[in-house]
């Protein structure tokens, strides 16, 4: 896309991993698509390491983009601690959601995770008994409730037993989704929000 | 004149009396007035007969307890307070001063006495005691009350009025001429000779010259002599002032009390008001204890026994004429039953500068020489009985008024009460500070350092210039009544010597101490104190974290490592901390500290195993499931 570098970035993403040190996978991921063009990478961890989030700062940065995705590990089902303060925080009544609450709606939300056990494990015969969407509710629900579009989650599984080329292809994966989802809204031209 | 060894004598007997009656007293639960007036009989010449004519001067010298008490009255009295009771001052005390003086008038009158008697008496009687109703009332923890505010007043008014009644009573000598004779004989200021107008212009001028003295020499004064740190230059200066004054207002044939008052009032806001407080405190304390002895042991027991019956009846005259007066009075001025019978018990005995008044008239020929004697006995004892009445209004008479609506004003006027004390405004205790203020919490700061304080008051900031390893000062300061106390002091010996006294005076205060080093905090822990902050530990932990961080390790796992860090090296420093104290015999400081760094050194090598948790990605978890929660 020749004009893409000027129209406003498309995809904020919220990442929130607290020993990224130690994890192979999301760094590759996170290689893959920090630089993209129409994408701002957002570091929870790296920027509030004593959790105290800036809320204005963070929802300017939610009102300026189009789509918003959460990357983190599938800790117990559910986010690291500092993007489930970042949701408690942020997501403030009056501006997320109730009345005068629309800064987020018509926007989309999509989960970009890690798990370490393998895909069998999130079917009903599986360690998980559940389906990664079904597990995934609670950020599906609070993005409903927003007034967001929750797409269906990219998921990389298996990632303790998972070979450093497997994890280039999944970052590669990864990559295109988000090339696609930038594209969609560049080329859209009832651009939602503000 | 008395020779030295007399000198010596008489302080052994008056010291010996307080010190053995007033604990008994207090112990009795009469109260320190009490003791020493009983002291005073005791050890006066109708009893044992150790002290005899004397009493008088000393009583004279003793006066100077007054007027201390009235320069600390006037500290605590910030004069937007004073200002606040303007109303219960002139009104109340004035109305109090006339009314009560016609009365007495009037039944000298019915008595047929004289009528400039009548009048001179009635003025004279009117007056209470501001010695021992202050003494009382804060003694019983009352003065902050409505009746203890209102009982302040109108004594003030009574104090300030003994000018103007010294000033009318020659007018009522009965020929012009022995007014003037009597009144060359007793004067000595430096005003005898001049016009009226010239003499009233050069009271104003004195008064005037106290207020913008106070304010503008004063204050500078006392900054620099705070700057030697030298405490008993502080103390003598002290003195000097309230010395100074009481000098000036004699020669001016004013008021010495209310000279000081006004000086005292002056200061109420200046950074030196605590210390001014606790350096004159134990001096007002034992001059006043000398003036109740000397009170005690001034009455007349002989011309008491003469006609006991008479007597009686003329103290118990005195104190419910003055009772009824007071009670009317507090009901026009809207006090509540249980306020008002407090103010009224607590004013209705005959005061100290009737003794100074009754000489003075009898001097003059105005009050025969018979019934001066008389009325000072009468007065004398009203003062006696003043704590014994106000424990029969304590066991009584309150309790059973006590229900009644008091709930149409508002009784305390608590003061300034801060929950937390800062002690040392410096660089550390600054921040401290600063973030309490931003978060509505008050605190009292209090600094040794006469820049800095007067820097931050410049600013608006209100620090008190005082060393707070003294309880008194803390006292003063609130102590008694705050919850913590910070010591950001910059010296080691200083904080630990306030932890005793803290510990001895004010149990209630949790303290956070700022250590400098290592072996500080080694000294403060084993000293009792669990809040316990190394001075630079917290800014270099955050310097490691900073520099890890610029290498390129994640925020978050820099935050976390010092964290881990501070916990651990806590926990070393309270086990060293015990080592230490079972072990004192370190001899060589150096050798210490290198032994101390060895330890700590030692047991780093166990921090860097606990301080990577492995919970978010932990290798049995891999080993097992080939991951199960996460990655």
């Amino acid at each position: 896309m020749p004009d893409s570098v000027a129209k406003p970035p498309a995809i904020l993403i919220l990442f929130a991993h607290p020993a990224q040190e130690s994890s192979r996978i999301n760094r590759e991921l996170v290689r893959a698509v920090r630089d993209l063009a129409g994408v701002t990478f957002n570091d929870l961890y790296e920027a509030y390491p004593e959790f105290d989030i800036d809320v204005k700062r963070e929802q300017k940065l939610a009102e300026q983009h189009q789509i918003i995705v959460f990357q983190h590990p599938f800790y117990w089902y559910s986010t690291p601690a500092l993007l489930k303060q970042w949701q408690d925080l942020v997501l403030e009544h009056g501006w997320a959601y109730g009345k005068g609450g629309a800064a987020l709606k018509g926007k989309t939300l999509l989960s970009a995770i890690t798990t370490g056990g393998r895909a069998e494990g999130y079917q009903p015969d599986g360690m998980h008994k559940r389906s990664l969407l079904e597990l995934l509710a609670p950020i599906a629900q609070t993005a409903e409730l927003c007034g967001m579009n929750y797409l269906n989650p990219f998921a990389v599984h298996g990632t303790h037993s998972m070979s450093r080329e497997q994890a280039r292809a999944k970052a590669l994966e990864y990559r295109s989704l988000l090339e696609a989802l930038r594209d969609g809204v560049n080329n859209s031209s009832s651009l939602g929000g503000s | 004149m008395m020779n030295q060894d007399s000198l010596f004598f008489q302080a052994f007997i008056y010291l010996l009396a307080a010190v053995v009656s007033v604990p008994l007293a207090k112990r009795l639960g009469l109260g320190s007035v009490l003791g020493y007036l009983l002291a005073g009989m005791l050890i006066g010449p109708f009893a044992l007969g150790l002290v005899g004519e004397e009493g008088q001067d000393v009583m004279h010298f003793a006066e100077f307890g007054v007027v201390m008490m009235l320069f600390l009255v006037g500290l605590e009295l910030e004069p937007s307070r004073l200002w606040r009771l303007r109303a219960p001052i002139l009104g109340l005390g004035g109305l109090q001063v006339v009314v009560t003086s016609l009365v007495f008038g009037a039944i000298g009158l019915a008595v047929g006495v004289e009528i400039k008697v009548a009048i001179a008496a009635g003025m004279i009687l009117s007056l209470s005691s501001t010695a021992i109703v202050l003494q009382t009332l804060q003694e019983k923890n009352l003065a902050r009350t409505a009746a203890g505010q209102s009982s302040f007043s109108v004594l003030l008014f009574q104090d300030i009025a003994v000018i103007p009644m010294l000033a009318l009573m020659p007018l009522l000598g009965s020929t012009v001429a022995l007014g003037k004779t009597a009144k060359g004989a007793h004067s000595t200021t430096w005003l005898d000779g001049l016009p009226t107008w010239l003499s009233a212009l050069a009271v104003l001028g004195a008064l005037g010259g106290l207020i913008v003295g106070g304010r503008f020499l004063v204050r500078p004064a006392f900054r620099w002599i705070a700057k030697t740190r030298l405490r008993e230059i502080f103390t003598a200066a002290a003195l000097l002032l309230v010395i100074a004054i009481t000098l000036l207002m004699t020669k001016l044939g004013l008021s010495p009390a209310l000279g000081t008052f006004v000086a005292g009032v002056v200061l109420a806001t200046s950074e030196y008001k605590h210390e001014l407080e606790s350096e004159i405190e134990p001096f007002k304390g034992i001059l006043l204890g000398l003036f109740f002895i000397a009170v005690g042991a001034s009455i007349d027991f002989a011309l008491i026994l003469r006609s006991p019956a008479l007597m009686a009846a003329l103290v118990l005259g005195l104190l419910v004429t003055k009772f009824a007066v007071l009670s009317i009075l507090a009901r026009i001025f809207r006090m509540s039953i249980d306020q008002n019978f407090l103010f009224s018990f607590a004013l209705a005995q005959g005061g100290e500068f009737a003794f100074v008044l009754f000489s003075f008239t009898t001097e003059h020929a105005i009050i025969p020489a018979e019934i001066g004697a008389t009325l000072v006995a009468v007065v004398a004892i009203s003062m006696a009985l003043t704590p014994l009445v106000m424990i029969l209004h304590e066991k009584f008479v309150q309790p059973r008024v006590q229900n009644f609506g008091s709930n149409d004003r508002p009784e305390d006027t608590i003061d300034e009460a801060n929950p937390v004390i800062i002690a040392g405004y410096g660089r550390f205790g600054q921040i401290v500070a600063r973030l309490l203020t931003a978060n509505g919490v008050q605190a009292t700061m209090l600094d040794v350092d006469s820049d800095q304080v007067d820097l931050v008051r410049r600013f608006g900031g209100r620090v008190y210039y005082g060393d707070a390893t003294r309880h008194d000062l803390l006292h003063a300061a609130g102590a008694h009544s705050a919850k913590l106390i910070v010591l950001a002091l910059d010296d080691p010996p200083k904080t630990l010597e306030l932890v005793h006294t803290i510990a001895k005076h004010f149990p209630n205060l949790k303290i956070l101490a700022r250590a400098r080093g290592r072996t500080d905090a080694y000294d403060l822990v084993n000293a009792g104190v669990t809040h316990v902050y190394r001075e630079t530990f917290d800014t270099s932990l955050r310097v490691g974290a900073e520099s890890l961080r610029l290498l390129g390790f994640p925020a978050y796992q820099a935050t976390r490592a010092a964290r881990a860090f501070r916990r651990h090296d806590e926990h070393v420093l309270r086990d060293l901390a015990s080592v230490r104290r079972d072990e004192p015999n370190y001899v060589n400081i150096v050798r210490q500290r290198t032994s101390q760094l060895e330890e700590v050194l030692k047991i780093e090598s166990g921090y860097l195993e606990t301080a990577n948790e492995g919970s978010w990605d932990s290798d049995t978890l891999v080993k097992e499931f080939g991951g199960a929660t996460g990655d």
